[in-house]
């Protein structure tokens, strides 16, 4: 029977009925704690922590600290120093604050090679799904599981549904992934994907860097799916090879092997025609409230678009290239790697950020951190108004030191807009780095594929 | 894992669809390394809006894909420190529904318009057992996954189950484990 790439996975993976076997375990600060606390009550080990791997990305300040000593926050201070203390007591090696390796979970983990095709990824933390681009099976977990996986490297787990989204077509100038998954998610809503495993697939996808399939799949989860995966190829094994935890020499047959067969059912289908794409903006709190650069704030449509716009300060007709910044958001698991610093220092270069918008660049992890340093791209940055921050979380979701403040409006690149996300009563518009870097040097969202 | 069995009492609405994870636990409160105490923070920032009222009761009645967003179990912890035993709602979110179940919190999921009879009853019984949820002038059945049931029926520890297949897991290690990667040998 023609199976699709996750149903070679979980076939390969399936130990018992409904017990899948878990290949890399991925821990960080926030969602860990009461599990290794349960586990210590209990008496129970970590199975493998040869396949366990902790980074601290959530609390960290960007601010260039180099030990969890240095936090001024005290509970997140302590949540830090709780991860390295139950990493030291447990055996797992742990990348935290100060390592040359710490970094957002999500980038260090294909960054180190420990992300390959073929593998079952979890981690406490919805957007594990990132590292589907690679063609493993990924997907966010909650604390009773993490406890579950420590201490049995399993997860009890009924096979989800299946879904394809399909892309005709390729990009246009100007489009990025970034614009794909947000008009993706505009197309088949926030609960679209609810209970399935995506892949995505055609030429559009196939002409993605790893990046940009990074960037795809991590966004799964806004649209419901439980994890999101591209077939690996060429792109993927020239991105894997080499790196620290790469097997040398790659085992490119197996690898090789991890396509969907010609006939494969799904469950679910979805076309998307990726030629017709624009550079997206959200307008409302949650990542499906989405409209082309070009276009408007929407009339609401329901109670909820209502309580948005409200909560928004939006009113609609208003065209998207007229709503004005406080802030800019360039970083986050979604969009802060060496590829997205590049496109964005390439439109900022010999420009000034405006003088009513706070600008900031946080990379994804101090290697790209370094890179961006090694390829001059932190002075570009710097030149222009930007602050060039360290690795972390930062102001994705606010539980460390970058918060934006009530009533601010912030173009973000990270991957929800949802009330309060970004610091309470802030007012986030989720972009590509591409728009996010025009909005900053214009104060306003412009239209990048006309913008010189 | 609390015992689940048979839930019945006054009704909370929500009446609100896609409700993420950000507004039913937010992030301050996520630093706190213990499992306990969250309820006194649940929808900390709706909660402070005019007119928002949250009765403490043993069931939730809300919309569509309740429990979107994060994959935060602090969510679940919150909604069942704050006294609730179960969530009606249309849809739930994956990871959220999961983490329901792994704590004892029921999620059951009804039609849209039995979720309606449910909040304009204003009290219901859940029985697990039965697969079944009853108001005045009204019942319904729902779907449950049979070895999720077992579990919450049973109050069961997932990895003490699991561990009863240690032979299994041990088996697939020695003989289907992948080649690398190795954590440990990283620098």
């Amino acid at each position: 029977m023609p199976r699709s790439v996750f149903d070679k996975i979980w076939d390969a993976h399936e130990v018992a009925d409904a017990l899948l076997y878990i290949d890399l375990h991925l821990v960080h600060e926030v969602t860990s704690p009461q599990a290794f606390e349960s586990l210590r009550l209990a008496g129970r080990k970590v199975r493998r922590p040869d396949r366990t791997l902790a980074t601290a990305d959530h609390n960290v300040p960007t601010d260039g600290s180099t030990a969890a000593q240095q936090i001024r926050d005290q509970l997140s201070r302590v949540q830090v120093e709780t991860l390295e203390q139950n990493a030291a007591e447990f055996g797992i090696p742990i990348y935290s604050i100060g390592s040359r390796s710490q970094g957002i979970v999500h980038v260090i983990g294909p960054e180190l090679g420990v992300t390959q095709p073929g593998m079952t990824i979890v981690c406490g933390d919805s957007h594990t799904s990132t590292h589907g681009a690679f063609g493993s099976l990924a997907f966010g977990i909650g604390t009773s599981e993490v406890e579950h996986v420590l201490a049995t490297q399993t997860l009890q787990q009924r096979k989800p549904k299946s879904m394809l989204i399909r892309y005709e077509g390729q990009l246009g100038f100007g489009v990025t992934a970034k614009d794909l998954i947000l008009a993706t998610i505009g197309q088949m809503g926030v609960e679209g994907g609810v209970g399935h495993v995506i892949e995505y697939a055609g030429p559009a996808i196939e002409g993605l860097s790893m990046e940009g399939r990074m960037t795809v799949c991590n966004m799964t989860i806004e649209g419901g799916g439980r994890a999101g995966m591209v077939a690996p190829d060429d792109t993927t094994f020239e991105w894997v090879e080499g790196r620290e935890a790469a097997p040398d020499p790659l085992p490119l047959d197996e690898w090789r092997a991890l396509r969907t067969d010609e006939g494969a059912s799904f469950d679910k289908e979805l076309v998307v025609d990726a030629g017709r794409v624009s550079p997206q903006v959200t307008w409302g709190t949650n990542p499906g409230m989405v409209v082309g650069v070009t276009g408007a704030v929407p009339e609401p449509a329901t109670e909820g678009d209502q309580r948005a716009l409200e909560y928004m300060a939006l009113q609609p007709g208003t065209p998207m290239s007229e709503i004005r910044l406080d802030r800019v958001f360039i970083g986050s698991c979604t969009n802060s790697r060496i590829g997205d610093l590049r496109e964005a220092a390439e439109l900022v270069r010999g420009r000034r950020v405006a003088s009513t918008v706070d600008a900031m660049v946080v990379p994804g992890s101090q290697q790209v951190k370094a890179q961006a340093e090694a390829e001059g791209l932190d002075e570009v940055f710097r030149t222009a108004g930007f602050d060039w921050r360290s690795a972390g979380c930062s102001m994705c979701l606010g539980m460390n030191p970058d918060i934006a403040a009530p009533g601010e409006r912030v173009a973000s690149t990270s991957n929800r807009n949802f009330e309060g996300r970004q610091g309470r009563g802030a007012r986030s518009h989720l972009v590509s780095p591409k728009m996010a870097a025009a909005a900053a040097i214009e104060g306003h969202f412009v239209d990048i594929r006309e913008w010189s | 894992m609390r015992q689940v069995d048979v839930i019945e009492g006054d009704v909370t609405v929500l009446d609100r669809s896609d409700v993420d994870t950000d507004q039913i636990i937010p992030k301050q409160f996520l630093k706190r390394v213990e499992r306990t105490g969250f309820g006194e923070f649940l929808f900390y920032d709706w909660a402070k809006q005019p007119g928002w009222e949250l009765p403490r009761n043993p069931i939730l009645a809300t919309g569509r894909n309740f429990g979107c967003g994060s994959s935060r179990e602090h969510a679940p912890w919150a909604l069942e420190d704050y006294g609730f035993a179960a969530i009606v709602a249309p849809s739930f979110a994956d990871i959220f529904y999961s983490n329901c179940t792994k704590i004892g919190l029921l999620p059951v999921v009804l039609p849209e318009d039995d979720v309606r009879a449910v909040m304009a009853a204003g009290r219901a019984t859940i029985d697990l057992d039965a697969q079944e949820v009853s108001w005045d002038g009204g019942r319904a059945s729902f779907e449950i996954d049979a070895e999720v049931r077992r579990r919450l029926l049973g109050g069961l520890d997932d990895i003490g189950v699991t561990l009863q297949q240690e032979e299994a897991i041990a088996g697939y290690e020695a003989e289907r484990e992948r080649s690398g990667p190795v954590t440990t040998s990283l620098t």
